[in-house]
C-alpha cells in the first residue's frame, strides 16, 4: 500500500529531489564537490594531528579514520538535514494534500548520493594505501542499506520532534557531537577492557563504522549476530519514526 | 451525497510545546504547571452536498472558513466529527503554495503541477498552454522571484485551472490579477464548474456568491449560522452585517 502511494506521488517526489539539489548547489562554485570535501578536509586534519598519538601502532590508520568519517558525516548530514524536512515544507503540506513523509524521503536522496560519491573516494584511498581488492567488499552494500534505513528512521523521528519542539535542533547538535566522540572515529579501542569495548556496540554509528573496517582493513566478514545487530538498529528507528508519523500525522498541521 | 460533514469541530491548542521547547515542557510537566489554551476554530458544522452543487462559504474574517476547507480537502483531520468526501478532490487553497523563489518559472510550473497531482506526461503536453494562458512566455527561464506578484498569481491560477476533479475547492482564488485576467479566470473556472464538478467556494464577494452558488454556508467565529438556499442565507447574512454596524449605537441611544 505504501508503494502504491509512492507510485502515485512519484512525479512530485522527483520534482522535490530536483528542487533540493538545485537549491543546494545553484549558487556554489564547487557544487557537489563541496559536500565531498568536508569529510576529506576533516580527515586531513585528523591525520596530521592524531597520527602522532595513535598512528604508529595501527596499520592503515588513514583508512581506519576515513571509514569513521565517511559513515559519521553521512549520518550527521542526513539526520540534521532530514530534521528540517517537515518545517521547511510547511508551506506545501498545509495547502496541498500529500503524504508528509515524502518530504523526508526526498531530502534523504541528496545526502545518500553524496555518501555514495564519498565512498568512491574512500576506495581510491583504499587502493592507494595498498589494500588489495577483495570480493568481500561487495558485502559493504549491506551496511550502506542499513545506514540509509537508519538515517531515514531517525530523520522521521527528528523531523516530527523539531516540528513540535523548536529547541530540538540545538539539543541534537549537542547530541551528534557526543556521538562523534563516542564512535571511535580517530582512536582505537583495542586497549580498552572487554566490557568497555562491548559498550561501543550500543552506538549504532560505531556498529556501522566497524563493519566497514572489519571488511576493508581486516578482510573479515562480520558474524551473523553482527549483521542482525545492524538490521536491528535500522529497523527499530524506522518503526518508531513510522509510528510517530502514523499516529501524530494530523497533529503536524496544528504546530506549524 | 458527495460531500457530507457531520458535527465537524476543529480545535487548536495554544501555548504548548512549540512555543516553549522540550526543556521547558518537561520541567513544567514535572512541576505540574503545564497549561494549554484551547481555541475552537470550527464548532459543530453539519451539512451535505449533492453532485454538481456549488456551495459558497461566507462569513467575516476568522470565521473558520479556511480551516473548514482544509478539513474537506483532507489536509486536516477534524478534532471531532466526520467529513465524508466521495471522489477526487482538488483544493486550490493558495495558488502559490510551494513556489520557490530560487527556481526558474519553468521548474516551478512543473513542481506546482506535481503538487496538484498531474503526471509528468500531462505537464509536458500542457506546459505551453499553461505559460500562454498566464502570458509569461518571455519569463520561462527567469528565476521565479523576479516575477511581480500579479505574474505569480497568474501562473498559479493558470496551472491550477487544468484540474479535473470530482470536487473542487476554491479559497478566494478568483480575485487575482487585473480586470482582464480576472474575467478570463472566472470564465475558465465556470467552464470547469459547469462540467458537473461539485464546487466549494469561499468568497468575500456576496455578489459573486449570489451569482454563482446554489447553496450557501454561513460561518461566524466557527459556528454554523445557516446553511441552505442562496437567497435565504445571503439575506440573513446581510441583515446580520447591517445590525452589527448599527447595533452598539442604537443601544447607546436608549
Amino acid at each position: 500500500m505504501l508503494l502504491e502511494k509512492l507510485k502515485k506521488h512519484r512525479f512530485l517526489f522527483e520534482e522535490l529531489v530536483k528542487r533540493d539539489f538545485k537549491k543546494k548547489y545553484k549558487r556554489t562554485m564547487l557544487g557537489v564537490a563541496w559536500s565531498m570535501l568536508a569529510p576529506l578536509l576533516t580527515l586531513l586534519v585528523m591525520a596530521v594531528v592524531f597520527t602522532q598519538f595513535f598512528g604508529r601502532s595501527m596499520p592503515h590508520y588513514i583508512i581506519y579514520m576515513f571509514a569513521g568519517n565517511l559513515v559519521f558525516f553521512y549520518y550527521r548530514e542526513a539526520t540534521s538535514g532530514g530534521m528540517r524536512a517537515l518545517v521547511d515544507n510547511a508551506g506545501i503540506f498545509t495547502k496541498v494534500n500529500v503524504p508528509k513523509y515524502i518530504f523526508l524521503l526526498s531530502k534523504s536522496v541528496s545526502s545518500f548520493i553524496n555518501f555514495l560519491l564519498t565512498i568512491v573516494i574512500f576506495f581510491i584511498f583504499v587502493a592507494i594505501d595498498g589494500i588489495a581488492f577483495s570480493f568481500k567488499f561487495f558485502l559493504l552494500v549491506y551496511p550502506v542499506v542499513c545506514l540509509l534505513v537508519f538515517n531515514i528512521g531517525l530523520g522521521l523521528i527528528l523531523s516530527a520532534l523539531y516540528l513540535f519542539f523548536k529547541d530540538t535542533q540545538y539539543l541534537y547538535d549537542l547530541f551528534t557531537l557526543m556521538v562523534m566522540y563516542l564512535s571511535a572515529i580517530f582512536y582505537p579501542i583495542d586497549s580498552l577492557s572487554d566490557y568497555l569495548q562491548q559498550l561501543f556496540y550500543l552506538n549504532p554509528v560505531f556498529v556501522y563504522i566497524n563493519y566497514f573496517r572489519t571488511i576493508v582493513i581486516h578482510n573479515t566478514i562480520p558474524s551473523l549476530g553482527y549483521h542482525l545487530l545492524c538490521a536491528f538498529y535500522a529497523l527499530l528507528v524506522l518503526l518508531i519514526g513510522g509510528y510517530i508519523y502514523k499516529k501524530h500525522n494530523y497533529k503536524f498541521l496544528y504546530y506549524v | 451525497m458527495i460531500v457530507e460533514l457531520r458535527n465537524v469541530s476543529v480545535r487548536y491548542i495554544l501555548g504548548d510545546f512549540k512555543d516553549i521547547g522540550i526543556k521547558e515542557f518537561i520541567i513544567r510537566k514535572i512541576m505540574g504547571n503545564y497549561q494549554v489554551r484551547e481555541f475552537w476554530a470550527v464548532k459543530d458544522v453539519t451539512f451535505s452536498l449533492e453532485r454538481g452543487d456549488l456551495l459558497g462559504i461566507i462569513g467575516t474574517n476568522g470565521a473558520g472558513k479556511s480551516t473548514l476547507l482544509k478539513v474537506i480537502s483532507g489536509i486536516m483531520v477534524p478534532t471531532k466529527g466526520q467529513a465524508i468526501v466521495k471522489g477526487s478532490v482538488a483544493a486550490l487553497l493558495e495558488l502559490g503554495a510551494g513556489f520557490d523563489g530560487d527556481l526558474t518559472v519553468k521548474e516551478n510550473t512543473y513542481l506546482r503541477g506535481a503538487m496538484l497531482g498531474y503526471t509528468r506526461r500531462f505537464m509536458d503536453e500542457k506546459y505551453d498552454e499553461i505559460i500562454a494562458f498566464a502570458e509569461l512566455e518571455e519569463f520561462q527561464d527567469r528565476p521565479f522571484k523576479q516575477l511581480s506578484s500579479g505574474m505569480k498569481s497568474r501562473l498559479g491560477f493558470s496551472i491550477a485551472c487544468l484540474v479535473k476533479p470530482d470536487i473542487l475547492i476554491l479559497d478566494e482564488v478568483l480575485a487575482v490579477g487585473d480586470a482582464a485576467f480576472r474575467k478570463k479566470s472566472e470564465q475558465k473556472m465556470m467552464e470547469i464548474i459547469n462540467s458537473g464538478v461539485t464546487t466549494i467556494l469561499v468568497s468575500h464577494s456576496l455578489d459573486q456568491v449570489r451569482r454563482m452558488c446554489n447553496k450557501v454556508l454561513w460561518l461566524d467565529k466557527g459556528k454554523q449560522m445557516a446553511f441552505g438556499e442562496t437567497k435565504e442565507v445571503c439575506d440573513k447574512y446581510e441583515q446580520f452585517l447591517a445590525t452589527a454596524k448599527h447595533g452598539p449605537k442604537m443601544s447607546q441611544k436608549k
